[in-house]
C-alpha cells in the first residue's frame, strides 16, 4: 500500500471500523485514452484494504456504455458510491480521487456506509421536500 | 445533501482531468458548485447558502439555461 501514509492508514481503519453497511464504488474506467485511470485505480485498490465493508467494482466504459448512462456516467475516470445491494447513493466523482476529493470520497463512504448526515435537521427536512431533479456539481482540483 | 433526497445527485468534478467541464461553467477558481447548469456558488459558503440554492434551483422552471449569461466562447 504505497499511497497512504501509515498514519493516515490506521486513522481511516478507524473511521472505517465504524460503518454499519457495505458500500460499493463503482469505478469506471477504459484501456486506452484515459491516462488517469490507473492513478485513480490504484488509489480507490487502497480502500477495501482498510474495511472489509468496501468493495471496488470495475466497469469497463467502452464495454458497458449502457451501466454507464444508468449511471450518468459520461466520461472517465467516474465513482459512483453505490449501496451493497446496488442501490445508489447518487454521489459522483469525475476525476481521480486525489487531495481534497480523496477526503470527500472517504466521507461519502462513511456516510453511505452508515454514519449521520452532518447536516441540520432543518437543511434535512427542506431537502426531503425536492421533487424535482437537482444536480449539483463541485469544482475542486488536488491541492 | 445528495443522501437527504432522492433527487439530487452530487458530482465531485476534479478540474485539471475534465478541463472541458471546468471550461464550459467557467470555473476559474475552486471550490465552484454548479446547480442544475445554472446557479454558481463560488467558495465554501455556510451549510444553509448551498440548501437554499438547491432550492432555489429545484423550484425555477427549466428554460435557457446559459442565455442570461454566456457570450460565444
Amino acid at each position: 500500500m504505497g499511497l497512504i501514509s501509515p498514519s493516515d492508514q490506521e486513522r481511516l481503519r478507524h473511521d472505517f471500523a465504524q460503518m454499519t453497511r457495505p458500500v460499493r464504488l463503482l469505478f469506471f474506467a477504459q484501456t486506452l485514452g484515459c491516462e488517469t485511470c490507473p492513478q485513480a485505480r490504484q488509489i480507490l485498490d487502497e480502500l477495501p484494504l482498510l474495511s472489509d465493508l468496501i468493495t471496488i467494482e470495475e466497469v469497463n466504459f467502452v464495454l458497458e456504455p449502457d451501466k454507464a448512462r444508468q449511471y450518468g456516467v459520461d466520461r472517465v475516470p467516474a465513482i459512483a458510491v453505490l449501496y451493497a445491494d446496488g442501490e445508489d447513493s447518487r454521489i459522483r466523482f469525475l476525476g481521480t480521487p486525489a487531495g481534497y476529493e480523496f477526503i470527500a470520497l472517504v466521507q461519502a463512504v462513511l456516510l453511505a456506509g452508515g454514519r449521520a448526515s452532518s447536516l441540520s435537521e432543518r437543511s434535512r427536512e427542506q431537502l426531503a421536500a425536492v421533487a424535482r431533479p437537482v444536480t449539483m456539481q463541485v469544482f475542486t482540483t488536488p491541492t | 445533501m445528495a443522501f437527504a433526497s432522492p433527487h439530487i445527485t452530487a458530482f465531485a468534478v476534479e478540474a485539471t482531468e475534465y478541463p472541458d467541464l471546468a471550461r464550459r461553467y467557467r470555473v476559474t477558481g475552486v471550490p465552484k458548485t454548479v446547480v442544475n447548469d445554472r446557479i454558481e456558488i463560488l467558495g465554501a459558503l455556510p451549510e444553509d447558502a448551498f440548501v437554499s440554492q438547491a432550492l432555489e434551483a429545484e423550484s425555477s422552471p427549466g428554460g435557457d439555461p446559459d442565455g442570461s449569461k454566456s457570450t460565444d466562447p
